[in-house]
């Protein structure tokens, strides 16, 4: 039997203490008394995320207890999660309000579909869409969300929601036409149509606008049928299903140049201008968005400007190339260009008559210049001469992250990571910012003392280390191998002599046992470091280093410190393609305490950097005096938990982590955030040193 | 039934194997061929090295030893070992010696999958020296005009630490391979399956968005012989999105949302 749903009142005391009611004031009996007429499994789904938003912002639970119901009419339960945590996710990158205009945006799908629709969200779909648009041809584009759907030619927003049909799958479609349909906007011209000038010249320019439009749609819609024969399918699908009318007799006549294979942009907007007065264009269709012409061409006439002069820059330095291969060039090399259709692949760079092989690079680039100009224009096609382009004046910039520092907070240049909430049980989307900083070399007598003190162990244990190198290893009685055993052939011999059974197993084989590691040590740089748990830490790094330069695995060294989740801070003290020097040494004597212990980013960072190690063995080591800790938000459990999850994460890419610490009573976290195993005290701080290259050792042997 | 059993250096391609030259390659092999000189073929997976190599021995009318090189492939793998039999120890040819003796085309395919000792045996057969030392038994052999040494690499995804060293590979003539033109893969699949020109050029296209992905979420987009594949069960019958499914899709990635991606891809297109 199922469990009765919970009453009005039952209901009402739940919520009065999820919002927390006596501190903010807010009237539970109405939400409770719609909450009260829902199925009870129904009811725990919305109490439950009532409580997981209410720990964000106590608004964002009292607005989901106010629209669930209703929004429960709307969309399956699935949707129903998605929809509440895309809300939190509004509130975490722009702030309250926005999250509730996202919430009460439920209130559009009940205008427009009155079904109970499993909505499909554009946050969970985009993950499929983007690698559907990279897909196809052409310019490589971005997904982002939008109120409608338009494209600027290099973004194509979406809407966070689609929910205009009753099931997942014909939901998902509506979105996939969105994304075929501006990628081709895109790969079609439609924004190389003067449609300004048009408008500008026009006496009705709204119409002349929606006429556009409409055309474009119809010439787009054929181009489409013959490119993507599948998609029309679901396009009629999709039309039957929402009751689209088709076009009126008049308008398809009217269009029928448009149907032609070769129909451009600019034979779209000449057929708009030239529409008589009466004509009506059909509405446009639910996935249709508006042009947005004036953003597309402020898009158009920057990436232009920069990839004309990119462009010119790598013919130029194709001609260096060739030079110093020792080609023979002419006096004034020309450049042309040959096409066999308007598909980007068919472009053929011609130097002196001859066909040049174009770099993945510039045909990337090429293409992308043919669907803003449909040809490469002849000024593109001169070479740059020295010193003419500069060409960080066109790239990305770089700006010099420690200047950035000073002052106040942006994201420039940094890394955002997400960051996980225990009580939303989810992500909090590219939460902290996270940057690379210089670390100056310190060069003071650090490293000779250190050195000089600790000779002896230094000595031991590169003897040590040198014993575990990655030697060859000769295995032997094996059934294969390259060489015969001898040992093995005499015994059995003598074996066989005495009625026995002759083994197979007579062969040598050569085991390579190759140490295939790379490790990543993360230093604490926290304020508590201060005084001689850091002169610990530093003689341990030095002394680590010593040791590893006799082991020839691949490491890296990295400090880590923050306060707030936007000013998150990594510092290379030794990459992994750096070789240990005495820049590096510099940097170990220059690590100091900073600030706070923010935990996660840091750790989220060292993924990235250990995925990108090509060994069969990744591990993550840490070194650390105490729990994970910041500045208001990220103490006591919170701090714990995202702790964990990134240390889930790793686990996840393959990697081992590992924690060396000083606190004496890190038991407790530290066996829920490593598992009971994956970690080690040591318990005097100035027995560090000596410690941390033993435990190394024992970890990877 | 039984299994066709034959010594490798007396296997003689007899029948034309199907190969479509997409530039002068034949040409250039059969010049380096009878200077003696070794080749090296680049290109990604599963776009047609290793039937040019069966088209290549059958028009030269010599046997043709494939060697697929692993990580665990030594030298003794390659030129031979003692084996006991019946207490006694006897010397057995490794397939590039037997390839050297019989004056074959010894093709050592991927071989920077294997260990580095390995290409070292290869160096003074890739000069012109043109020997194979047998170490263990203290001889040389001497390869005659008709042995051929070819290796073949794929600059794509190796790592780093598994490409070419320079000395190797400044040894030998180097064949580049890509993905044929649009319309001469058409025409392979089209050879291969049986499949309609239409859906062929259709499938080309498929490919195409696959190639586009390479990078961006996808090591490799799908190869010529992944084509062939799916190209043959669409022939047999099964619906195109199906086909491109199970016989290129599942081969590029196991990851869900990409499938989905790429299946809508085709979905898109058939």
């Amino acid at each position: 039997m199922a469990t009765p749903p919970l009453t009005q009142p039952q209901l009402e005391a739940i919520l009065d203490q999820a919002l927390d009611v006596e501190l903010s004031f807010r009237n539970t009996e109405g939400p409770a008394q719609r909450l009260a007429r829902l199925p009870r499994t129904e009811q725990e789904l919305v109490l439950e995320l009532v409580r997981r938003l209410a720990s964000t912002h106590v608004e964002l639970g009292y607005q989901i207890a106010e629209q669930a119901p209703q929004a429960l009419a709307a969309m399956d339960e699935r949707g129903l999660t998605s929809w509440a945590l895309h809300a939190a996710d509004v509130y975490d990158r722009v702030g309250l309000r926005p999250a509730l205009l996202a919430i009460r945006e439920v209130e559009r799908f009940l205008r427009e579909g009155a079904e109970r629709a499993a909505g499909v969200v554009l946050e969970e779909e985009g993950r499929v869409l983007l690698p559907f648009l990279n897909g196809l041809e052409g310019r490589r584009l971005q997904i982002e969300q939008g109120e409608e759907p338009w494209t600027d030619t290099e973004v194509l927003y979406l809407p966070a929601v689609v929910a205009h049909l009753p099931s997942r799958e014909e939901n998902f479609l509506i979105y996939k036409v969105m994304v075929t349909q501006l990628w081709a906007q895109v790969r079609y011209g439609t924004f190389r149509a003067a449609l300004p000038t048009a408008l500008a010249a026009s006496p009705t320019p709204e119409r002349l606008l929606g006429l556009f439009q409409a055309c474009e749609e119809t010439r787009l819609g054929a181009r489409l049928a013959r490119e993507l024969p599948g998609l029309q399918r679901d396009l009629t699908h999709l039309r039957q299903r929402l009751a689209v009318a088709p076009p009126s007799a008049a308008w398809q006549t009217f269009t029928a140049p448009l149907q032609q294979a070769d129909a451009s942009a600019e034979d779209s907007l000449l057929l708009a201008c030239s529409a008589a007065l009466h004509l009506v264009p059909p509405a446009p269709a639910v996935w249709c968005g508006r042009l947005q012409f004036d953003a597309a061409r402020d898009r158009m006439a920057a990436r232009v400007e920069r990839e004309k002069a990119l462009f010119r820059l790598h013919l130029a330095n194709l001609l260096e190339e060739m030079r110093q291969k020792g080609a023979l060039l002419e006096h004034e090399p020309r450049f042309t260009t040959r096409q066999r259709d308007d598909t980007p692949e068919s472009l053929e760079l011609i130097l002196d008559e001859i066909a040049v092989p174009l770099p993945a690079g510039v045909r990337r680039l090429a293409s992308s210049i043919l669907l803003d100009l449909s040809a490469i224009p002849p000024d593109y096609l001169v070479p740059a001469g020295p010193g003419e382009y500069d060409p960080k004046l066109y790239r990305e910039e770089q700006p010099d992250l420690d200047n950035l520092w000073e002052g106040t907070y942006h994201e420039i240049g940094a890394h955002l990571y997400d960051e996980w909430d225990y009580q939303r049980r989810h992500y909090r989307k590219r939460w902290c910012a996270v940057r690379e900083r210089t670390l100056n070399p310190v060069h003071n007598d650090f490293v000779a003392l250190t050195l000089a003190r600790h000779g002896p162990l230094i000595r031991q244990l590169r003897r040590t280390f040198e014993g575990l190198r990655g030697e060859d290893k000769v295995l032997k009685r094996q059934a294969e191998g390259e060489e015969i055993d001898f040992d093995a052939l005499v015994e059995s011999l003598a074996d066989h002599h005495d009625g026995r059974e002759l083994s197979d197993r007579l062969y040598a084989h050569r085991q390579r046992l190759e140490r295939n590691i790379a490790v990543a040590f993360l230093v604490d740089m926290s304020g508590s470091t201060r005084g001689w748990i850091n002169d610990a830490e530093r003689e341990a790094l030095l002394l680590l280093c010593e040791a590893l330069e006799s082991l020839g695995d691949r490491y890296a060294v990295y400090g880590f410190s923050g306060q707030t989740r936007k000013r998150c801070e990594i510092y290379p003290v030794k990459r992994f393609d750096e070789p240990y020097d005495a820049a590096v040494q510099g940097r170990i004597s220059a690590i100091a305490p900073q600030d706070y212990t923010r935990m996660g980013f840091a750790i989220r960072h060292m993924i990235q950097l250990l995925r990108q190690q090509e060994v069969r063995t990744r591990l993550l080591v840490t070194l650390s005096d105490g729990k994970p800790d910041d500045y208001s938000d990220y103490r006591g459990e919170y701090g714990i938990e995202d702790t964990r999850q990134a240390l889930i994460e790793a686990k996840r890419a393959g990697i081992h982590p590992f924690c060396i610490t000083l606190d004496r009573e890190g038991s407790e976290y530290l066996s829920h955030m490593y598992g009971a195993v994956n970690w080690v005290l040591v318990d005097e701080v100035r027995k560090l040193p000596l410690k941390v290259a033993d435990i190394y050792r024992r970890l990877t042997t | 039934m039984s299994a066709h059993v034959s010594r490798p250096e007396e296997f003689f391609i007899t029948t034309e194997p199907y190969y479509q030259p997409v530039a002068d390659e034949v040409a250039l092999f059969e010049a380096a061929y009878h200077n003696q000189l070794p080749l090296l073929l680049k290109g990604p997976t599963g776009c047609g090295k290793t039937r040019f190599m069966e088209y290549m021995a059958w028009r030269l009318q010599r046997p043709l030893i494939t060697v697929s090189c692993h990580d665990d492939l030594t030298a003794s793998d390659l030129v031979g070992r003692y084996l006991i039999s019946g207490g006694e120890t006897v010397w057995v040819d490794g397939p590039l010696a037997r390839a050297v003796r019989a004056g074959a085309i010894c093709y050592l395919d991927e071989v920077v999958e294997a260990r580095k000792d390995t290409t070292v045996v290869i160096h003074p057969l890739a000069d012109d020296r043109r020997i194979l030392p047998l170490e263990k038994r203290g001889e040389q052999l001497a390869a005659g005009p008709e042995f051929c040494l070819t290796i073949s690499y794929n600059p794509g995804y190796q790592s780093v630490l598994k490409s070419l060293k320079p000395s190797t590979r400044q040894r030998f003539v180097a064949l580049e391979f890509d993905y044929p033109e649009p319309e001469l893969e058409a025409r392979i699949i089209v050879h291969e399956s049986g499949l309609t020109a239409e859906l062929a050029r259709q499938l080309v296209k498929f490919a195409g968005m696959t190639r586009n992905l390479k990078g961006n979420g996808l090591e490799e987009g799908a190869s010529t012989r992944l084509l062939v594949h799916g190209a043959k069960l669409m022939a047999a019958g099964i619906p195109a999105v199906g086909a491109c499914r199970a016989a290129i899709a599942q081969s590029l990635t196991d990851d869900p949302e990409m499938l989905a991606a790429i299946d809508e891809l085709s979905s898109s297109l058939f």
